[in-house]
């Protein structure tokens, strides 16, 4: 007989930590694909055609001007009178996916702008063409400003995730309601849950503090 | 792709739906407030000379960034209640809101506070102000009117999480809506509507705080820069 931890008992924690599974499942479905939208949405928004860099500020206005669990229900209940089929995980992925694009691209944008103009000009004179000029000048330059703000908004992205349960995805804020349900104890089991997200959102917190301060050399 | 939109709940609805955005508003608005003097006390307090007192800040900010503000709710709505502390939905919607709040409000002041030059506080004990007199009249000001544009995201982002107190019943726009939609079955319009709903929230509180900043910041506006 395993003794219980924290007045929870195993399989109460076995279900805990398969929700957890999910939680840094749905991250980092959130995080790659968000990345990969948002960073076409970063090179939209400073595209030359008008078109396309207003689609994309339309794009990321709409998603930062309205709560991530508004879209998360537009997708879930709002999609299937159209006849899709929408899974709460479904649902869950591709609000957070359209959530963190939207997020990440604009973070990106500013990183791309940030890199001086001259360079962006030297590169023209080198006779560089654009994606030359964008691959080899400025995404390397680019990258060392972007990397704490990225994995700064990664902690977002963890902690938003929570947001899923309302959907009745069962990730780990989700697997926390249906403990409490069980066990009534509803102040000791989220506070469990919180410092299950504590112990997976600080770490990248940690992190993205010591990247700023040692990859930020050129501003010191 | 046969299906017709029927907006036409909003008529008998609409009184429901502008209930939810009323407290939609007042949450955000004495969270933000709220928040802010939380903030303000919490950067002063993690700038002092007492290691308690900062790390004791220091816990706070950093136990309220690193979790869902979701989790914060329940345990302030359903948490503190199961220990004998209870409080309405929309009491501790405005309690939980204002503790998460306040950790970032304090995390962008202090920042705001560490960006002023030494010079500036020398300058103030050479006038012989007291410790707190330069606080008030030098430090917080200028760290305020630094961070201002900062301050206003947070607080737009604050009024969009607004919507998550919907999950402790408080009845705010989102539990408005999703009221509506379970008597309508009109999901997808319902919440359309509450999507631009909040879209002109947000965009009327980035006008708002633009005004606030013209109005409080003159050297801001006149410059068209921070000092």
């Amino acid at each position: 007989m395993i003794p219980s931890l924290l007045g929870i008992s195993p399989a109460h924690w076995a279900a805990l930590l398969a929700g957890l599974k999910w939680t840094v499942f749905l991250s980092a479905v959130g995080f790659l694909a968000g990345g990969l939208v948002g960073f076409a949405v970063a090179l939209s928004r400073i595209s030359d055609s008008l078109i396309i860099r207003g689609l994309a500020a339309v794009y990321v206005n709409l998603i930062q001007g309205t709560p991530l669990l508004v879209l998360m229900f537009v997708l879930y209940f709002g999609l299937p009178v159209f006849g899709f089929d929408m899974p709460p995980l479904a649902a869950a992925c591709i609000a957070m996916t359209l959530f963190s694009a939207a997020y990440l691209g604009e973070i990106w944008r500013g990183c791309l702008q940030s890199v001086p103009r001259t360079q962006w000009e030297a590169a023209d004179c080198l006779a560089l063409a654009r994606w030359e000029r964008m691959l080899l000048v400025i995404l390397p330059q680019a990258l060392r400003i972007a990397v704490p703000p990225t994995v700064g908004f990664m902690v977002q992205i963890v902690k938003n995730t929570s947001v899923a349960s309302v959907i009745g995805m069962a990730e780990m804020t989700y697997i926390g309601k249906l403990i409490n349900n069980a066990t009534f104890q509803p102040f000791r089991i989220y506070l469990i849950i919180a410092g299950l997200y504590f112990l997976l959102c600080y770490p990248l917190s940690w992190l993205s503090r010591r990247l700023e301060r040692k990859l930020n050399v050129a501003h010191r | 792709m046969d299906y017709s939109f029927d907006f036409s709940f909003l008529w008998d609805y609409w009184p429901m739906l502008a209930d939810g955005l009323w407290l939609t508003i007042q949450l955000s608005l004495m969270a933000t407030v709220a928040g802010f003097l939380l903030g303000i006390a919490c950067a002063v307090a993690s700038t002092s000379r007492s290691r308690i007192l900062r790390g004791l800040v220091g816990l706070y900010v950093e136990l309220i960034r690193n979790t869902p503000l979701l989790v914060q709710l329940f345990v302030v709505y359903f948490g503190l209640a199961s220990l004998g502390l209870k409080f309405s939905a929309t009491t501790s919607a405005v309690i939980g809101l204002t503790i998460n709040i306040g950790a970032y409000s304090s995390e962008i002041i202090r920042a705001g506070i560490e960006s002023i030059h030494k010079g500036q506080i020398e300058a103030g004990d050479c006038l012989a102000l007291s410790r707190w007199q330069v606080v008030a009249a030098i430090v917080l000001p200028t760290a305020i009117e630094k961070v201002y544009p900062a301050l206003a995201s947070q607080y737009v982002l604050l009024m969009l999480g607004t919507s998550i107190a919907s999950q402790i019943s408080a009845e705010e726009m989102t539990a408005a809506a999703s009221r509506i939609q379970s008597d309508t079955f009109r999901p997808f319009e319902v919440f359309l509507v509450i999507a631009a709903l909040y879209l002109l929230l947000s965009f009327g509180m980035r006008g708002l705080f633009w005004a606030v900043g013209q109005f409080a910041f003159v050297r801001r506006r006149k410059l068209g820069t921070t000092l």
